[in-house]
């Protein structure tokens, strides 16, 4: 076989060079800080530094609030991205057989989409404020004893509600379009074999949407992990008891509150593992069933 | 008001631009957490103290809460673009002072420096351990009970506890009357750090703190244990109200009447004159009889001004001729009426006393005389490496003896052996 060989333009190094450059400075060098300083037992204002290998990591990810952190993180991720994805199917396949004011029950759903966490966090500490929280008299009032400064199970439910709530609109948006890219030549010919609308859910439109949901589950994975740390920080802080604590709030506390660079360098390395790890068996094990 | 404020910052931005282009005036940048009303009065101190002479300008910013300011002027240390003048809280002092090189001690700064000039409960808190200050204390307050006096009286009930034997006479007949008997606004402060203070019980080896940064934390003491377990007998008979760990909350809950006494800051003053729609009083820091008969003073919380290392002469001369400025009673007294933090200095505190100040507002005192309470051994504070964390930890514990999913005992127990890793990790870092 010939090899053709085109002729080299420098052009396309050009158009993503923008996206290159971001990259290095977003993301590579301070990722590469990050590692180097997680060798490091340094002062907070660099004026001394000694090489200690892995005592941070030692330090840090086998302490007890680590630990909870990490087992609160896995449970919190997997409730949010299991529940906003099977919420916003719901609505989204709900929403697409609507005829009659179909476009106000799309715009309601999607409205919230554009609420950043740490806005919806506030909004959700109002709620469940104990002086003021409707939310909060609401639940008491229906017989629940409902406290989430002192229940781990309660303040935990805070914060999946919240984050759910903020990631379903975004959800609903993608499986919506994606719904609506199924081709409808399809849905009648699935129409004329089965009667059974479940069935022809389950074995015609969630095989084709399963591109949807795949790419919906990767982003879920990483707003979990990651965005919703704007809303730990506006509700419990890791409260009670750090119950609540995120890996990434836990990075944050220690590395930006608590002044220990070495410390939260090293939590952050092991987390940049841990969603690294993820994505790859992501893509390797549940892409291979996913067709496009 | 907005627009007030506005005006003034422009007006107050140009004469910045006008004096340093003019004059060629020393700038000295200064960075702080003050948000709101304290903003306000501190930028209206540094426009006063730029209008007094032409040599210096002060340009105050704000940086955010304390963790934030410190994160910022953390980074702008290593990045070496450090302010002159930054201001740091009680639990984070270790670290600016345990680190050789950050700042330039006060008392080196200043001209005519006594350390006597200043209140016995400000002395040594942000000193180093020969009694030398570093920071100058800035922002103090002290915690105090406030009380309502509506509450008080349907309850029938006279004067508010001097002690915490007192206060379980009491809480029962709040309790009839319908209200939660007390809530408390920061437990760290007030329920461990001035809690030894108070009962003059050792907080931590190497004299607290001072002596040394290879220490231990000595929480998990008899005394702690005794008042934790009471506290939450309190909140399970409904004595105690906990409303997170939120300033705020708990403030509120004492606000909206919920409770009806509440442990705040005696800064706090000022902000429940305006927000408490019912009559209120503030006293001392109850304590245990049975632990000590005669309590010792309390030390301060709040924050202190540090000097930054790596400018030159003319600068230091010049934060130097600030921090004179600062202290001068007359500043000291406009501080402390307009904010509730207690004036630093003897002086200034003679002559709020002179002009009759708590002839007219009698609980604006209180904070300063419970820091002049004779001092004991283990008054004068402590000095704990990551103390931010180390408060974290206690919060951790303290929800779980207020949820009931730890015992006191062990609570304690996992607290010191977190707290002293923590404390170990420092010492590996900064000696």
């Amino acid at each position: 076989m010939k090899r053709v060989q085109f002729e080299h333009s420098a052009i396309p190094y050009l158009f993503v060079a923008p996206q290159i450059v971001i990259i290095v400075i977003f993301f590579l060098w301070p990722a590469a800080q990050a590692i180097y300083q997680s060798f490091l037992l340094e002062d907070a204002w660099g004026l001394s530094s000694q090489f200690v290998w892995f005592r941070n990591y030692a330090d840090t990810i086998l302490s007890e609030s680590w630990l909870q952190a990490a087992g609160f993180t896995l449970v919190f991720s997997t409730l949010v991205t299991f529940l906003s994805l099977s919420l916003a199917l719901l609505l989204a396949v709900k929403a697409n057989e609507v005829i009659r004011g179909a476009s106000t029950y799309k715009t309601t759903l999607m409205w919230a989409y554009a609420i950043a966490p740490p806005v919806a966090g506030l909004m959700g500490n109002l709620m469940f404020n104990p002086l003021i929280g409707d939310l909060y008299k609401f639940f008491n009032a229906i017989g629940w004893d409902f406290n989430h400064k002192l229940d781990s199970f309660d303040a935990g439910f805070v914060v999946v509600l919240i984050s759910v709530w903020k990631q379903v609109s975004v959800n609903f948006i993608f499986f919506l379009s994606g719904l609506q890219g199924i081709p409808k030549s399809v849905n009648e010919a699935s129409m004329m074999d089965c009667r059974s609308p479940t069935r022809r859910f389950w074995t015609i439109t969630f095989p084709l949407l399963a591109p949807t949901t795949f790419f919906l589950m990767v982003i879920n994975i990483t707003y979990a992990f990651f965005e919703t740390f704007g809303i730990i920080d506006t509700t419990t802080r890791g409260a009670p008891g750090g119950a609540t604590n995120t890996l990434v709030f836990k990075v944050f506390q220690d590395g930006f509150r608590g002044a220990d660079l070495g410390g939260s360098s090293a939590q952050s390395v092991v987390l940049m593992l841990i969603v690294l790890a993820l994505t790859v068996v992501q893509f390797r094990f549940i892409e291979r069933k996913v067709h496009y | 008001m907005r627009f007030k404020s506005l005006l003034a910052a422009i007006v107050f931005g140009g004469s910045v631009l006008g004096s340093t282009q003019a004059l060629s005036a020393t700038e000295i940048q200064w960075w702080h957490a003050m948000g709101g009303r304290l903003g306000e009065v501190v930028n209206e101190i540094a426009e006063n103290y730029n209008a007094s002479q032409s040599d210096v300008v002060v340009v105050p910013t704000y940086k955010g809460g304390y963790e934030d300011t410190m994160t910022a002027g953390i980074a702008a240390f290593r990045a070496k673009e450090q302010p002159h003048i930054i201001q740091i809280f009680d639990a984070g002092a270790a670290t600016i002072i345990n680190a050789k090189g950050a700042t330039v001690p006060v008392a080196d700064l200043m001209k005519d420096f006594n350390i006597d000039d200043y209140i016995p409960g400000v002395r040594y808190f942000y000193a180093d351990s020969a009694g030398k200050m570093i920071g100058l204390p800035f922002n103090s307050s002290t915690p105090l009970l406030y009380y309502n006096k509506d509450a008080f009286a349907e309850a029938g009930i006279e004067n508010p506890p001097t002690t915490w034997e007192e206060f379980e006479t009491i809480a029962p007949k709040l309790k009839e009357a319908g209200y939660i008997a007390l809530a408390q606004s920061h437990s760290p402060w007030i329920f461990s750090e001035n809690f030894h203070s108070r009962h003059n019980i050792q907080l931590a080896t190497g004299n607290n703190g001072y002596d040394s940064t290879d220490v231990e934390l000595l929480y998990n003491n008899d005394h702690m244990k005794m008042h934790w377990t009471k506290v939450k007998e309190w909140l399970d008979a409904g004595y105690y109200g906990f409303y997170g760990r939120a300033w705020g909350d708990n403030q509120d809950a004492f606000v909206q009447k919920k409770v009806a006494m509440w442990l705040g800051s005696s800064g706090s003053f000022g902000g429940l004159t305006k927000s408490a729609e019912f009559k209120f009083g503030a006293t001392f820091l109850p304590y245990w009889e049975s632990i000590i008969k005669e309590p010792k003073g309390t030390f301060i919380g709040g924050a202190a001004l540090f000097a930054m290392s790596g400018h030159d002469d003319a600068e230091y001369d010049a934060v130097a001729d600030f921090f004179a400025y600062m202290t001068a009673s007359e500043n000291q007294v406009f501080w402390h009426k307009e904010t509730g933090y207690v004036p630093i200095t003897q002086a200034a505190y003679a002559d709020a006393k002179k002009e009759g100040y708590y002839e007219s507002t009698p609980d604006a005192e209180i904070g300063i005389l419970q820091l002049s309470q004779p001092g004991g051994e283990w008054t004068k504070g402590y000095r704990l490496g990551y103390y931010v964390q180390i408060r974290d930890v206690m919060y951790k514990h303290f929800d779980d003896i207020f949820s009931g999913s730890a015992s006191v005992d062990d609570a304690f127990a996992s607290m010191e052996k977190e707290s002293n890793a923590l404390l170990k990790r420092f010492n590996d870092t900064y000696k």
